[in-house]
């Protein structure tokens, strides 16, 4: 008779308690709109359009990556957007305008993103401004500061014509010719098992997970918070930064006017694949998920011929949904 | 005088507008249990806060080990071996047993920055059985209950090799059973000579436990009393400074037989199953049983905040239907949750706002515009009525001790001149002199025919006020005494009474929920 030792243990209810269901769920949902897709139209069940939507994904895919790691610390990070343009740009200033190698212009681009990253890190963890605030503040700046420094124009790689290789080609095509699938995609891969490894391995990730759960108890506990939460805002510039990169090698030009309204797909491919807004909780398998969701939707219902504003309504009503299910779990346990 | 391992001379603390502590001292030997004991607000977790690194003391010194000591930071204290368990539960919820008893301390794997997952759930098994305790480290703590959880935060606490572990209120949530769990690591600790300094309110566990106690009152210190020495009314009266009858129970009379509450067959889930029961104008009717019984669920779906299975209500006579709040405030139902901080206050507003939040219809004139000066006359009256010990009325909740907050909950609900007034857990995390007044209040209600139904874990508490006792057990009604018949040992027997009663047909049920719910 000890109440500890005999819970309840219906089934549903450890289905319904086990942390990986929202991310079943995020998958069974993705699974069944590539099934109905698939059945309306058969041009969306063709590996160009299947690479199509990985290639889509890719970019996206990387800043929620980034932005997962801040929603489990318990923030925000609303300038991402922008802050990826902002990469970009740099990266164009770097190759073009200096004339540097292409690598530097990525190190270069990714390098901006970890700045900007630090910057909220700082002004979040040390000015104690709200993450919200902070971020959207910089959502401005660096909006503006893209702006000022491509003088409001696009800047091309004239001088550098394997920067479009980084998203565009396919190092696996060339080995297994079968297979084209383009390096934005590789890329997302890779940087994905990089933030699995660093969010369930590290103790960055550790503190991630800690902070958003109880910050208080996380002080109290002689963590230094204000670090760890720099910490944690400068990865989510750096992969910020590393989409800037992706976006400008696929597009081949850096575009100072593009960026913003990429922070909410973002978020939302987050939340999507289970990350709670209120923090503690979160898998990169989940934002991964989460992101294609997105993408698989915009794509089929374009091959579908939905018009674009239709799309858009269908996609916030598949976010409140996704939340409203994540809920239903929660009260459920 | 070897064995001393802390003293704190002279300590001085201000906050805003607060002498929070004057020339306090303390003292705490290796391998005793010392509790410190003081009305709210005498500044026991100051003191203690401030040997733990978590307030920074304005004058004074504190000697560990005989040398003065700098500690500026948790991380300070305990690196000299201090630690603190404190009064709210300050665990990471998402986190496992192990993660949490490790954190910011965890094993690193050989790569910089890499954690050895192994390890960490090695250590806090080791921890764990050191303590006793049957925990799995990689249990998550959210799936644990308040007791375990408690026990948790010891475990991390003592994982530092503290030799010294600050206990804030640790028994607050806890019933008898999960105490003396607690209390036998306690001695088991102060065995292997662990200084222990554990605050209560509840006194009756100094006997059980301490060693010497130390009395505070009002920021300074009183004095240290071996516990053998000590009497309960001595301890008391040092700690209240004034004569107040902790002792004498005094049930009022109550001659009226009309009955205002009557609830039939009510049933939810298998949280409450069949429930009736009445209650009379001018009535205190107390609800006893332990935790996890089916108390509060009566009471969230009395006032609507729960929905019901099936069952009936009726106000005075009258079947009503009781959908949210809003419907049982309009039938003169408030209810007083036992979780004030969560449900009962906004605490980052100030004490006027508080007290007419609940009935802020009354002062508004048209286009939603806010009659200050009544709501300012309002909140003062019921400030000097309930004696709120508050700076201001422009005072936020948060910075008022649990006694005072408390009070101010109660005045929100009187400003909304309801007839039946639910409390849970009035006194709950209330020092004794404030419990008394509360005790006061609450019978003064009844004598002017406001009916009361008064949940509570503490017999005492229970018979000395209740005219009336409803005893439950597992969702299920098992008694309903008489302030004549019922004892301390009748109740208890009726609190455990588990399974169907007599005449019932659900013998094959089995019980599993118990403290769970």
């Amino acid at each position: 008779m000890n109440p500890e030792i005999a819970p309840r243990t219906s089934l549903t209810r450890t289905l319904f308690r086990s942390d990986a269901t929202q991310r079943l769920l995020a998958f069974a949902g993705l699974i069944v709109l590539i099934v109905v897709f698939s059945i309306a139209s058969p041009y969306f069940r063709t590996e160009t359009n299947f690479l199509s939507i990985a290639l889509a994904t890719a970019v996206n895919g990387v800043l929620a990556l980034g932005v997962t790691f801040v929603i489990i610390s318990g923030g925000i990070d609303l300038s991402i957007g922008t802050v990826m343009t902002f990469g970009a740009v740099m990266s164009a200033v770097f190759i073009t305008n200096w004339n540097l190698p292409v690598p530097i212009g990525v190190l270069g681009g990714i390098g901006a993103g970890v700045l900007a990253g630090i910057a909220n890190g700082i002004i979040i963890a040390k000015l104690k401004v709200p993450p919200f605030i902070a971020t959207l503040g910089m959502l401005n700046v660096a909006k503006g500061l893209s702006l000022v420094i491509s003088q409001v124009h696009p800047i091309y790689y004239p001088t550098a014509p394997e920067f479009n290789q980084i998203a565009s080609g396919s190092i696996i095509g060339q080995i297994i010719p079968a297979l084209p699938i383009p390096n934005a995609v590789l890329i997302l891969i890779v940087a994905a098992a990089v933030a699995s490894i660093i969010l369930t391995k590290t103790v960055l990730g550790r503190y991630t997970f800690a902070l958003g759960s109880n910050e208080e108890a996380t002080r109290l506990s002689g963590v230094n918070v204000d670090v760890w939460k720099i910490a944690i805002y400068m990865v989510c510039g750096a992969f910020a930064g590393l989409a800037g990169v992706l976006i400008a090698s696929r597009i081949n030009s850096a575009q100072p006017a593009l960026g913003q309204g990429y922070e909410l797909d973002a978020i939302a491919a987050a939340v999507i694949g289970g990350t709670s807004l209120a923090g503690g909780e979160g898998t990169i398998v989940g934002t991964i998920i989460g992101a294609f969701i997105i993408s698989t939707l915009g794509n089929g219902l374009q091959i579908l011929s939905v018009p674009q504003e239709w799309q858009t309504v269908i996609t916030g009503v598949i976010i409140i949904l996704a939340v409203y299910l994540d809920i239903l779990r929660r009260r459920a346990a | 005088m070897n064995n001393v391992l802390v003293e704190m001379e002279g300590i001085e603390k201000q906050f805003p507008g607060v002498h929070a502590l004057e020339q306090c001292r303390f003292e705490l030997r290796a391998g005793e249990v010392h509790v410190l004991v003081g009305e709210n607000g005498a500044g026991k977790s100051t003191l203690m806060k401030v040997l733990a690194g978590i307030y920074m003391k304005d004058a004074g010194r504190i000697l560990v080990k005989g040398q003065e000591v700098d500690i500026h930071s948790p991380n300070a204290a305990q690196l000299l071996g201090i630690s603190m368990v404190h009064q709210e539960l300050n665990l990471m919820n998402h986190l496992t047993v192990a993660q949490n008893i490790f954190i910011g301390r965890e094993p690193r794997a050989k790569i910089p920055y890499f954690l050895d997952e192994k390890k960490l759930n090695e250590q806090a098994q080791q921890v764990l059985d050191r303590l006793h305790l049957k925990l799995n480290p990689h249990t998550k703590v959210a799936d644990l209950t308040v007791a375990k959880q408690q026990m948790v935060e010891i475990a991390k606490a003592l994982s530092m090799n503290s030799q010294v572990l600050i206990m804030d209120e640790p028994t607050a949530a806890l019933t008898d059973t999960e105490v003396d769990e607690l209390f036998n690591i306690v001695r088991h600790l102060r065995d292997q000579g662990v200084g222990i300094v554990h605050i209560s309110h509840r006194l009756e566990e100094l006997k059980q436990i301490a060693n010497r106690i130390t009395v505070m009152r009002d920021g300074h210190y009183v004095d240290t009393l071996n516990a053998q020495d000590a009497t309960l009314d001595q301890i008391i009266s040092m700690m209240v400074g004034r004569v107040i009858y902790e002792t004498a129970p005094e049930i009022p009379e109550n001659p009226s037989q009309e009955i205002v509450l009557e609830v039939r067959n009510l049933n939810r889930g298998r949280l409450i199953k069949d429930v009736s029961f009445t209650l009379k104008q001018g009535e205190i009717l107390g609800f006893s049983g332990l935790v996890g019984a089916g108390r509060t669920e009566v009471a969230r779906t009395i006032f609507g905040a729960d929905r019901l299975d099936s069952g009936e209500i009726y106000v005075k006579g009258k079947k009503v239907r009781i959908k949210t709040p809003t419907d049982a405030v309009k039938y003169g139902i408030t209810y007083l949750s036992e979780d004030r901080k969560r449900y009962g206050l906004v605490l980052g507003m100030d004490v006027e706002t508080n007290i007419v939040l609940a009935t802020f219809q009354k002062f508004l004139a048209p286009l939603g515009w806010v009659k200050t000066p009544q709501t300012k006359q309002t909140a003062k009256r019921y400030v000097d009525m309930l004696a709120i010990k508050t700076p201001g009325l422009q005072r936020k909740a948060k910075f008022l001790s649990g006694g005072t907050q408390q009070k101010i909950v109660i005045g929100k609900w009187l400003t909304a001149d309801t007839n039946i007034l639910i409390f849970d857990e009035p006194t709950r995390g209330i020092d004794v002199g404030a419990k008394s007044e509360i005790y006061k209040l609450l019978n003064d209600l009844a004598h002017q025919g406001k009916s009361i139904i008064m949940i509570s874990s503490e017999l005492p508490e229970i018979l000395r006020m209740s005219h009336r006792i409803i005893v439950m057990c597992e969702g299920r009604i098992t008694a309903n005494l008489s302030s004549a018949e019922a004892t301390q040992e009748n109740i208890m027997k009726y609190a455990t009474k588990r399974g169907p009663l007599v005449g019932t047909n659900e013998s094959n049920e089995p019980v599993t929920e118990f403290g769970n719910a």
